[in-house]
């Protein structure tokens, strides 16, 4: 209950400005999104209602411009009902300590007839001025950063002020009248401070209207927006100036923004020479020690020029600047050109020699040890025929050296260069182009959007690494958890998905990571198998070749047979909600188990999401839910429910289980062969002679992998199953025309199922 | 080359200690052992530690044996030389004092691009981290600019304020010169590689093939016993000295390239154990006075 006192409410704009010593640029972002937060939850909890905010950073200073504040709250009368007149004095004590008022200010009032008490409390206005001056050290005190420090004479308590940097100053008007207030000694006013540089000294500002222009005439663009514009501008002009084309990177841009008050893209130029080296290398140097822009010719070949971000007009026209930064990258790229030089002596085969003093996992041995499973995955996908079109030899040669890069001076100082280097390298030493591209590509696809491999021999070796790493993983109980991911497995399963998918790669992902996690056996070795269909099958081509640590290593791929696919599924769900597929789709052809050809699968998802999404699919839907709550509530196993079972909730747990398949057909026959002991009615024939076509049909059409077709099948039982449910009583009075109804429906349930599971189907 | 010898290499030293001196600061000399880094000097470790006001500026000789090329490289030595200033608590205005240096050793802020890019500092051996900056000059570190937060495992109270300029990045920035041995030293006609090329090209080989490993070995076990018999004898400066001997040993089996990447964690720690250990000794002999003459340092 409460009312306001009206009356006219006067507005104005507030400005805040928390100034600091150099901000880094990674933060910034993150902290003015941190000021709005709080900023916003001070006025709501003091009840001011805010408009229009503003949000702006430089590396000194953070800023914030509410528009229109009321110049105070609104004067509010609240009423709180009480005990009614006659209670005991406790309680009436009692609820006026709650409510903060004394005796005489309770009133009485009828309520249904019978005396209350009521307290009347008036809550004036306050002026924001004042909530603001309690407001602002609030926010300060609570602000987040990522890393926070203390600082100055006050440092000598732990207790004191934490700010990223020294906090220096606060500006705080709202609308032309200074909000007082301090923090730790830092007391609000109206001076701030200019361009370090170009304008040293104090600077007063009226407020919020005239802050941004006063600050410009100070060399201090305030909006973080406005100087990336600037930035994004003038790196561009320069370089058309000099007759080049800026590669764009809209990551520098923002960083540069953060970097600088008053932003002056400069281009220089460097020695031709240095563009020996890839120009990978050089755009990496320039961009991550130095924050430069590179520039292309016309034809895309990178050009002996970069743009720097100066944060002064300099008095020579940035010559000096230019000049100064210059000599930098040259010093930078020299050493690139070193190590370019230096690693070009070492064929990759030796350096890949040096992977065994390099510690994987300490679980899982060295990176030579990797290096060897992956080889021998690698070519095991070509000679299955998994992975067609390559020459086994080179796709093992390309695996072997793969990782050899990382003991190079170059990928030693710029990791991110790992694979690129190494397909430099092998082109260097004359190495087929297959290989090189395969070392280069092999950690594709790093991310969504990345490249995904094609070529064939750089599908077997990526493939083989990530699945290897995957097993490998799982082998030591190493699952990602929660948003813990430590060996970026979810990343890698990713990978595996969309090279399978991407290149139509046939074959069975558990088995294949079943079979990556045997080589870690000692002389594990695969011959002779053409479809691994089952551990046993594995475990029989492997033969006796393995020994030792068979047992545990058989116990760990097992550990991976089972976890897998459970894994690979929610990341294959998360992967195709981005191509708008339904995960419970995915669920329903999942929950048949043994399908981990994603290819299969998802070509029968696919066929499934167009069908359910046709009239006929979602009446089938509806049909086959109404059926299985029927079932269920009979608990009526059918013919499933003769054949033995293990205690699954599901009763038809073992529908798809390919031993029981024999005997769930010859049970089926049985039935089928059976002669009804009464004249079914007509609807009921109907939907028994239409499950007769369709059973067989899309048996063999799942068989074909043709599941549109399969789909079709379905959709013909759609009108005879509508029909059985208008005309037929399931639950006869008659016994065995119940029990035969029922079969039919548990034969109508079983018939969908061979096609996808229905009741993971939502809706 | 430029013969000014208004900023000669000496000359800069000596401006900067003008400078300095007038702020208040004492004026030390290097400390005389082998150190990785200014920040070693007792002047910095463990004056950072407790609550006296302590100002400080020293010009450190560092050896960093792998950075060796036997005078070959034009930007890259196995001894060069820091100027670091310590300041405690870190004042107001810090930053101010810092670029008026820059002003006073003939850098014009107003034609070089002068900017406080975010570079946090971490030292396990130390126990020690601070957050800062890398300070560049058009593009070039030139000052490693750090709020200590902790040392040898202490909350730094009050914190102290670190520059650590790069002298001959400098020398060579203001020089105009590409190769550190071509600096003028002394604006007189000596250059620094008369002064220091040689030493350069056979401390490289020294350090990389000649060092007798067995006696490395042995010096760094002696080093760390000693360390402990220091502790043990409640002279934590001491200790404190063996610990900075037995981090520079390590470097030098590093440099020889005789430690294995298992072993190096094990030495690392081993060193930081020592460092840690003379810094805890040091706060324990001290504290009792610290906490009587600065109450409010306790709490």
């Amino acid at each position: 209950m409460g009312g306001e006192i009206s009356g006219v409410v006067e507005v104005s704009d507030f400005l805040l400005e928390l100034r600091s010593e150099e901000i880094p640029a990674r933060m910034q972002a993150g902290a003015r999104a941190e000021l709005e937060k709080l900023f916003r939850r001070e006025m709501d909890a003091a009840g001011v209602e805010i408009g229009e905010i503003a949000v702006w950073s430089t590396p000194r200073r953070l800023a914030l411009i509410a528009h229109s504040l009321p110049e105070s709250t609104r004067a509010v009368r609240e009423e709180a009902k009480g005990p009614p007149e006659g209670a005991p004095d406790a309680a009436i004590d009692g609820f006026c300590r709650k409510n903060g008022v004394g005796r005489d200010q309770l009133e009485l009032r009828e309520v249904k007839g019978r005396p209350t008490w009521f307290a009347v409390i008036d809550k004036p206005g306050r002026a924001t001025r004042d909530l603001l001056a309690e407001a602002i050290p609030a926010i300060v005190r609570d602000f987040a950063w990522p890393k926070s420090m203390r600082w100055g004479t006050a440092s000598i308590s732990t207790g004191s002020l934490r700010w990223v940097r020294p906090l220096s100053g606060i500006v705080a008007i709202l609308g032309e009248d200074l909000v007082e207030c301090g923090v730790d000694g830092v007391r609000s006013g109206y001076a701030t401070l200019g361009h370090r540089f170009h304008c040293p000294g104090e600077i007063t500002i009226g407020g919020a209207h005239d802050y941004a222009e006063k600050l410009r005439a100070c060399h201090v663009v305030v909006d973080h927006e406005e100087r990336a514009v600037l930035i994004r501008e003038g790196a561009r002009k320069a370089a058309a100036e000099a007759g080049l084309a800026l590669i764009e990177d809209e990551g520098l841009v923002v960083e540069n923004a953060g970097l600088t008050e008053w932003p002056v893209p400069l281009l220089g130029r460097f020695d031709e020479a240095f563009l020996d080296v890839p120009p990978e290398v050089i755009q990496l140097t320039a961009r991550t020690n130095q924050k430069y822009f590179v520039c292309e010719c016309e034809g895309g070949k990178l050009a002996n020029a970069f743009v720097c971000t100066a944060n002064i007009e300099a008095q020579d026209g940035g010559a000096a600047i230019v000049d100064g930064n210059r000599k930098v990258l040259a010093a930078r790229l020299s050493d690139a050109r070193f190590f370019w030089e230096q690693d070009r002596k070492t064929p990759l085969a030796d350096q890949a020699k040096k992977l065994e003093r390099i510690t994987f996992h300490e679980k899982l041995g060295t990176v030579a040890d990797k290096v060897e499973r992956v080889a021998k995955l690698a070519r095991w996908l070509v000679e299955e025929g998994i992975v067609k079109g390559a020459n086994a030899d080179l796709a093992e040669q390309a695996a072997r050296l793969a990782k050899a890069d990382l003991v190079t001076e170059m990928v030693g100082e710029f990791p991110e260069l790992q694979g690129l280097m190494g397909g430099y390298y092998a082109r260097a030493e004359g190495l087929p182009d297959e290989v090189a591209d395969a070392i280069r590509d092999h950690y594709k696809p790093v991310g969504q959007g990345d490249e995904v491999p094609t070529a064939p021999v750089t599908v077997a070796v990526s493939l083989a690494d990530k699945l290897d790493t995957l097993a490998a993983f799982f082998s030591i109980r190493e699952k990602p958890t929660g948003s813990k991911d430590p060996f970026a497995l979810r990343r890698a399963v990713l990978g595996v998905i969309a090279i399978v998918l991407r290149n139509a790669l046939r074959l069975s992902l558990q088995n294949g990571a079943y079979y990556a996690a045997l080589l870690r056996v000692e002389g594990a070795k695969m011959t002779n198998v053409r479809a691994l269909r089952t551990p046993d099958a594995v475990r029989t081509a492997l033969g006796n070749t393995a020994q030792g640590s068979m047992l545990d290593i058989e116990c760990d791929a097992n550990f991976v047979y089972e976890e897998f696919p459970a894994f690979f599924a929610d990341r294959l769900k998360v992967q195709q909600r981005e191509a708008g597929v339904r995960h419970d789709l995915i669920d329903a052809v999942f929950a048949l188990g043994n399908e981990d050809d994603l290819v299969r699968l998802l070509a029968r998802v696919n066929a499934l999401q167009t069908f359910i999404e046709t009239e006929d699919g979602a009446n089938l839907l509806a049909a086959y839910k109404r059926a299985a709550n029927i079932l269920r509530k009979e608990d009526w196993r059918g013919i499933e429910g003769e054949i033995a079972h293990t205690g699954e909730e599901d009763p038809l747990a073992n529908v798809d289980d390919p031993d029981l398949a024999p005997v769930v057909a010859a049970k089926m026959a049985e039935r089928h062969g059976r002669e009804l002991s009464y004249e079914p009615e007509p609807a009921e024939r109907a939907l028994m002679e239409a499950l007769d076509a369709a059973e067989p049909k899309a048996a063999r059409a799942v068989e074909e992998e043709d599941f549109s077709a399969a789909m079709a099948a379905l959709a013909s039982l759609r009108a005879p199953i509508d029909r059985f449910f208008d005309e037929v009583t399931v639950n006869a009075d008659e016994e065995k025309k119940r029990a035969a109804r029922l079969d039919l429906l548990a034969r109508f349930r079983a018939a969908v199922h061979k096609v996808a599971d229905f009741s993971s189907i939502e809706g | 080359m430029d013969r000014n010898p208004a900023n000669s290499f000496q000359d800069m030293i000596l401006a900067l200690h003008d400078f300095w001196s007038a702020q208040g600061c004492l004026i030390l000399q290097p400390y005389d052992m082998r150190m990785g880094a200014g920040t070693f000097h007792t002047a910095t470790t463990l004056r950072a530690l407790g609550p006296e006001p302590w100002s400080a500026a020293f010009v450190q000789p560092c050896r960093r044996p792998t950075d060796g090329r036997y005078g070959e490289n034009p930007n890259r030595l196995q001894h060069y030389y820091q100027y670091q200033v310590i300041l405690k608590p870190s004042p107001a205005d810090i930053q101010d004092l810092y670029l008026e240096s820059l002003r006073v050793i003939g850098i014009d802020p107003l034609l070089h691009d002068i900017r406080f890019v975010e570079d946090d500092w971490e030292s396990p051996t130390l126990g020690a981290w601070g957050l800062g900056w890398e300070v560049w000059c058009d593009g070039m570190e030139v000052t490693q600019f750090t709020y200590f937060q902790q040392m040898g495992g202490f909350d730094c109270k009050p914190v102290a304020g670190e520059l650590t300029y790069g002298l001959e990045r400098l020398a060579m920035y203001i020089q105009g010169v590409d190769n550190v041995y071509d600096l003028d030293f002394n604006g007189r006609g000596t250059t620094y590689g008369d002064v220091f090329l040689e030493n350069e090209k056979q401390m490289s080989k020294w350090n990389f093939e000649i060092a007798d490993t067995d006696a490395l070995f042995d010096l760094f076990r002696k080093a760390a016993a000693e360390c402990r018999n220091c502790l043990d004898n409640n002279v934590p400066i001491a200790a404190y000295e063996q610990a900075i001997e037995a981090s520079h040993v390590f470097n030098l089996l590093q440099a020889r390239g005789v430690i294995s990447v298992q072993e190096r964690a094990s030495y690392m720690a081993q060193v930081r154990d020592l460092a840690r250990g003379s810094c805890e000794a040091y706060m324990a002999k001290e504290a009792p006075a610290w906490a009587e003459k600065y109450p409010e340092w306790s709490k």
